[in-house]
């Protein structure tokens, strides 16, 4: 399965638009589409392999969570992207497709405080559970005090 | 024929060939030229007295006590970042730290000496704190790197200590991003300085955190 196929079906069976930068098939939504479009990348573009998932702070534009998923078989990958509005820190979880968007849902709910609405354990996971704020975001001061070493 | 020079024959004075105190003084104070172990001891002894039948050492009990402290000084085994592997380098045989008496130690218990080799993350710093007031007294803390210096290249970062003497008290700072062994060699015998002086016994406070 070549990239210009993957595009092909998935502008079949998703109302989503994705667009082709160099072989990399990206994928630009709202949450609302978020798991469809990640369950037919999954089933009908067999991509199994869950790379990464991480966000974005675009500022006032609001987050945007990406998520990378590959098909390791034919060498295909596809980056989704979901721009959440602003002020909005709510997404669906992925954990239900994908087992291994466990860890990678916490570490971006920890830095960057995208909350992932169905997901099982959502604490923190490399800062300390007593951490405020979420340091990734363009907001979040540097010089901020945290008691008793700063 | 090799003419060999004769060894010089200070005899041994007796107390009662002696005619006055001057004279007994003077013997006090000569050694012969090929006497090593007056040496040896000369750099922690006031004086070496030759008495009848043998030496006599005077000291006082802080020299000798230091002497020994700083011969026999045992870091802990506490490598936090890069900085660690050229500590370990340090205590390896080419460089070799050992001929200072410095054992690298598993324990804290048993040690003298934190070498703070590396970035002090805020969720670091407790742990470290806590290895720290395991440690018997007296005890010393070398900061060694930049970022245990002062935080280093990632002193704005969120996450990272500025400098480790935030969170306990520092004797030597070592600078370089990462030091070499040499200057880590350099420092630890700055802290052998350090400990030939030291006076004070008991526990030190420790600063209490601000904020």
């Amino acid at each position: 399965m070549t990239a210009t196929q993957a595009v092909e079906i998935i502008r079949e069976h998703c109302e989503v638009e994705p667009t082709l930068e160099g072989g990399l098939v990206t994928i630009r939504m709202s949450t609302e589409r978020w798991l469809a479009v990640a369950r037919v990348v999954r089933d009908r573009l067999g991509c199994h392999y869950f790379n990464w998932l991480s966000a974005v702070d675009w500022k006032d534009k609001g987050l945007e969570v990406i998520c990378r998923l590959e098909n390791l078989d034919h060498g295909l990958a596809v980056l989704l992207r979901c721009q959440l509005s602003p002020g909005q820190s709510h997404c669906p979880t992925l954990t239900g497709l994908f087992r291994g968007a466990n860890w990678m849902e916490r570490e971006c709910y920890d830095l960057l405080g995208v909350t992932f609405d169905g997901h099982p354990d959502l604490r923190r996971i490399l800062l300390s559970e007593d951490w405020e704020g979420h340091p990734l975001r363009k907001d979040y001061a540097v010089d901020m005090p945290f008691t008793p070493y700063r | 024929m090799e003419v060999k020079r004769p060894l010089p024959q200070i005899p041994s004075p007796v107390w009662s060939e002696v005619k006055d105190l001057q004279e007994w003084e003077k013997y006090h104070q000569a050694r012969a030229d090929n006497d090593k172990t007056s040496e040896a001891l000369a750099s922690i002894a006031d004086a070496i007295h030759h008495m009848p039948g043998g030496w006599i050492v005077t000291t006082t009990t802080d020299k000798i006590f230091n002497w020994a402290r700083k011969s026999s000084i045992w870091p802990v085994t506490f490598g936090l970042a890069c900085c660690a592997i050229e500590m370990m380098a340090t205590f390896a045989s080419r460089f070799d730290v050992e001929r200072f008496g410095m054992v690298p130690w598993a324990s804290p218990r048993h040690s003298d000496l934190m070498i703070v080799s590396g970035t002090v993350t805020i969720k670091m710093a407790p742990m470290l704190k806590r290895i720290y007031d395991q440690m018997p007294d007296p005890k010393w803390v070398v900061s060694m790197g930049s970022c245990a210096n002062s935080g280093g290249p990632f002193r704005h970062g969120y996450h990272v200590v500025k400098g480790v003497d935030r969170v306990v008290p520092v004797d030597v700072y070592v600078p370089g991003c990462p030091p070499t062994p040499d200057s880590l060699m350099f420092g630890l015998l700055k802290l052998q300085d350090k400990v030939a002086e030291f006076q004070k016994t008991g526990t030190r406070p420790a600063p209490a955190p601000e904020g």
